[in-house]
């Protein structure tokens, strides 16, 4: 099958992501993962399985959890996209997630990561005080390949605790 | 690997989407939550020239409980996320085993986009809300160009992912009834991983009167190629639930002569009737002790601990973990 590329359709499209609207052309196939990564240079969602199984691309929607990878950018628009950058793009000044992955050794190679912090952030806001249990639960449709999971359960219950201290604070 | 090139249309009224559907119906696809078509996509097992992205269509995004007593009923328009569904309070009293059963389906990640509609346009034998639709005895109303029409399960599931749907209609919303105050409703599965699909899956209504069992139906889910009903009333009516043991093997037996399993990598077709008999014979006593719909997710529950061996052909011994 040949393609013509110079000539497959596109549109144009505002993207609000991190709270930046983004004006650009893109092909309506163009997945949102690859849009986020190739377009606007926000490499931090990353790319494993582009079947919805691995996690690694999790954005927030609307404050909701969904993989970016079976999204495609035209269909995002109308929505809020907060990426792990939108969470936390500054080492000194980590999220309370990404804090307590820190605190917890909760990262090996780091290539699940930026799927979990998005998870769990805004898990944590549903159950501010999970139990260990529960934890495991929330992160069981993220994969790690270096298996770190008991440290990224700790993480999760860690970063409850974080967010508690910085409401009460 | 992406999809291949293709126009994406954003209708904001049913009409428009009709209209879309008519000129484009062979080539064209409709995209809910995109949960099962874009890994279809993304795979390029297939390729349709124009997809039809319903997320913003007016007037199909209801989620209502409606009707009273005997006649009550859930409708859930065509855009209603997994999510939305599982999170009504109003549906889970109306229809527990829904609910129930929604908590099966993949992760909040997935459910947050995927609709319950699309699942049930999918006909995945795999898929949990086919086999919910069919045994709560639930329909779906399709609209087209050329009309509207209501079918009930049966006629709407033909074959694995294969609908009696015509390629220009949309179901704008499917519609569960209430489930009858009295009738005890369970749902078990056991997958390889959280969140998994099911190797062999069982949702099953038990009706009681007082301490004698009155009816049972069971369904399916990975383990029937459509989600066939297997009506147990009969062999199982005037029992007593405190023989609820003894009962059990029989459901068990039955269920493993009905179903007609394939098998796979993952599971040989003899492990996963094995693993349906398990799971029909503990759900069936739990639903005899409980007073009511149950939890979610522990067939098992402390009587049914070591009564069974989920040990079967092959000497695996998955099990399922759902919070
Ligand atoms: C990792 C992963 C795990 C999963 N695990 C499970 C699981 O355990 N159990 C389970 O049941 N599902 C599972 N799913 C699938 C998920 O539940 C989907 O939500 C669902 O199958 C399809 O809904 P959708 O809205 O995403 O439909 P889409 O993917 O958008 O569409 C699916 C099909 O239905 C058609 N369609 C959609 N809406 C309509 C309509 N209104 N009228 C006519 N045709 C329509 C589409 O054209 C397409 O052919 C999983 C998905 C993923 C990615
Ligand atoms: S890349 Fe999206 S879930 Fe794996
Ligand atoms: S830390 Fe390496 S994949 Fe998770």
């Amino acid at each position: 099958m040949t393609e013509d590329i110079g000539t497959e359709p596109t549109s144009n499209i505002r993207l609000a992501v991190n709270g930046t609207l983004h004006e650009l052309e893109v092909p309506d196939r163009k997945l949102l993962s690859d849009v986020l990564r190739q377009d606007l240079e926000l490499t931090g969602t990353h790319v494993g399985c582009e079947h919805g199984v691995c996690g690694a691309c999790t954005v927030q929607l609307d404050g909701e959890p969904v993989r970016s990878c079976l999204m495609f950018a035209v269909t995002a628009q109308g929505h809020e996209i907060t990426t792990v950058e939108g969470i936390g793009d500054d080492p000194e000044n980590p999220s309370d997630v990404q804090q307590a992955f820190i605190d917890c050794h909760g990262l090996q190679c780091g290539f699940c990561t930026p799927g979990f912090v998005t998870t769990i952030d805004a898990y944590i806001d549903e159950n501010p005080n999970p139990t260990e249990e529960e934890a495991r639960e929330a992160v069981s449709g993220n994969l790690c390949r270096c298996t770190g999971y008991q440290n990224i359960v700790s993480a999760v219950c860690r970063a409850a605790e974080l967010r508690a201290e910085g409401a009460s604070q | 690997m992406k999809p291949s090139p293709l126009r994406i249309h954003r209708p904001t009224t049913v009409d428009e989407t009709l209209d879309l559907l008519a000129a484009r119906g062979d080539t064209g696809k409709i995209l809910a939550g995109g949960q099962s078509l874009v890994p279809v996509l993304n795979m390029r097992l297939a390729a349709p020239s124009d997809l039809i992205d319903i997320t913003s269509v007016a007037g199909i995004d209801d989620l209502e409980v409606s009707g009273a007593d005997g006649s009550e009923e859930i409708c859930v328009g065509a855009s209603v996320t997994h999510r939305r569904v599982e999170r009504s309070a109003d549906v889970t009293r109306a229809n527990p085993l829904l609910g129930e059963a929604l908590r099966f389906v993949a992760h909040p990640a997935v459910r947050n986009r995927g609709t319950t509609v699309g699942s049930i346009a999918h006909a995945d034998p795999n898929g949990e809300m086919p086999m919910v639709l069919a045994l709560t005895g639930g329909r779906i109303e399709a609209r087209s160009r050329r009309g509207e029409r209501t079918l009930d399960a049966e006629e709407l599931n033909i074959g694995p992912l294969e609908t009696s749907l015509e390629s220009d209609e949309l179901i704008t919303r499917a519609i569960f009834p209430a489930l009858p105050a009295g009738s005890r409703t369970g749902f078990d599965e056991l997958a390889r991983r959280s969140g998994d699909y099911a190797l062999a899956g069982v949702g099953m209504i038990l009706d009681v009167d007082g301490e004698t069992v009155t009816g049972l139906r069971c369904g399916f889910v990975s383990v029937t190629d459509v989600p066939d009903i297997l009506d147990l009333g009969e062999a199982v009516s005037g029992a007593e639930l405190g023989d609820a043991s003894t009962v059990a093997a029989t459901v068990a037996e039955a269920v493993r002569d009905f179903i007609d399993p394939g098998g796979d990598i993952h599971a040989s077709a003899d492990y996963r009737r094995h693993l349906a008999g398990v799971i029909a014979s503990r759900l069936f006593r739990r639903l005899c002790r409980s007073d009511g719909s149950s939890g979610r997710g522990d067939a098992r529950g402390a009587s049914g601990r070591g009564e069974d061996s989920l040990v079967g052909a092959t000497g695996d011994d998955t099990e399922s973990r759902r919070a």
